[in-house]
């Protein structure tokens, strides 16, 4: 190659991982209950923080979240993000919301999808319900869930979900 | 260890993306050669060279722009044999992952050794590259090396 040919800027690699995912006890445990259509958080004994999906422990803390907590499908949106690029291999196609959905009586929230509303319709506060799959479709995933979807009741103040030591 | 033991859920994983990623103005060329079954290195103002083609002198801090071919022969300076390739292995038979100090260098290439037994190996053993018949200018192109006669 002569000197003064340009050199090729940019060449494709490809990054390819398989491995083994072991859930551990209290990812087990939810995901038991996600697959009956359930929604089951753990607390934490000292501070009460209740925590969806569990993990096992208080970060807060640094003990084990032994109480089991039984939720509902329904919470509100505590944060959410418009996502106009698509990503190679994902088949949701842009413009989608994906939200952090922080469901009553929990601490933390997690991300999902938002659907069943025009996109800008959508605020923080907003109350949302779980979509599910048809029963038959269920497996350990919240995948089970297909997307929150808005209910007809009154926005939350955000502000109030902030943690309160019990 | 606990009395009772759970079942924890289990799951194989598989991440995979492609990306595209520069090269930038040295490596570029270095992997270019490599295609015209050449290796490249890069020398410093000391007339050390390293290769492969460095981008600079990790002691001087150095910027290394000065290219100058090196091998295809060079000695085996370290050496690990592998006995069972896995699927990710690029060679499929018992080799050698082994660094290489090229002919022309002064530091040492990663790179596999084949077509020979394990008892073959010495350090200090002189090898030399064996090309691909399909380049693509990347690291490959060099399909392993192999023991000089
Ligand atoms: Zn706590």
């Amino acid at each position: 190659m002569s000197s003064d040919q340009t050199p090729k800027d940019y060449r494709e690699s490809l990054i390819h991982l398989e491995y083994q995912y072991t859930a551990g006890s209290a990812t087990t445990t939810f995901l038991n209950q996600v697959k009956e259509g359930r929604l089951v958080g753990q607390a934490c004994p000292k501070c009460k923080a209740v925590y969806v999906p569990p993990r096992g422990s208080c970060p807060r803390d640094g003990i084990a979240t032994t109480i089991e907590v039984p939720l509902t499908d329904k919470g509100c949106i505590e944060s959410f993000t418009v996502v106009h690029i698509p990503i190679p291999g994902n088949p949701i196609v842009p413009p989608y919301v994906c939200a952090m959905v922080r469901l009553d009586k929990a601490n933390i929230s997690f991300l999902h999808l938002i659907q069943g509303v025009e996109i800008e319709d959508i605020r923080i506060g907003m109350r949302v319900q779980a979509v599910w799959k048809p029963k038959e479709e269920w497996t350990h995933s919240l995948e089970n869930i297909k997307w929150f979807a808005p209910i007809d009741e009154p926005d939350i103040d955000v502000s109030t979900l902030r943690f309160k030591e019990a | 260890m606990s009395e009772t033991k759970t079942n924890l859920l289990e799951a194989p994983f598989e991440l995979s993306y492609k990306y595209k990623r520069s090269s930038g103005p040295v490596m570029s060329k270095f992997f270019e050669a490599l295609g015209d079954k050449k290796i490249l290195g890069t020398k410093s103002k000391a007339q050390k060279v390293f290769a492969p083609a460095a981008e600079f002198d990790p002691q001087t801090r150095e910027t290394l722009t000065d290219l100058t071919e090196v091998g295809p022969g060079g000695v085996i300076e370290s050496w690990s044999w592998v006995h069972q390739p896995s699927d990710h292995h690029l060679l499929q038979i018992p080799f050698a992952f082994a660094l290489i100090k090229l002919d022309g260098a002064d530091t040492a290439m990663l790179h596999m050794i084949s077509g020979c037994q394990e008892s073959d190996l010495s350090i200090g053993a002189r090898v030399t590259a064996t090309w691909s018949d399909t380049p693509t200018e990347s690291i490959t192109d060099i399909k392993h090396f192999t023991l000089e006669l």
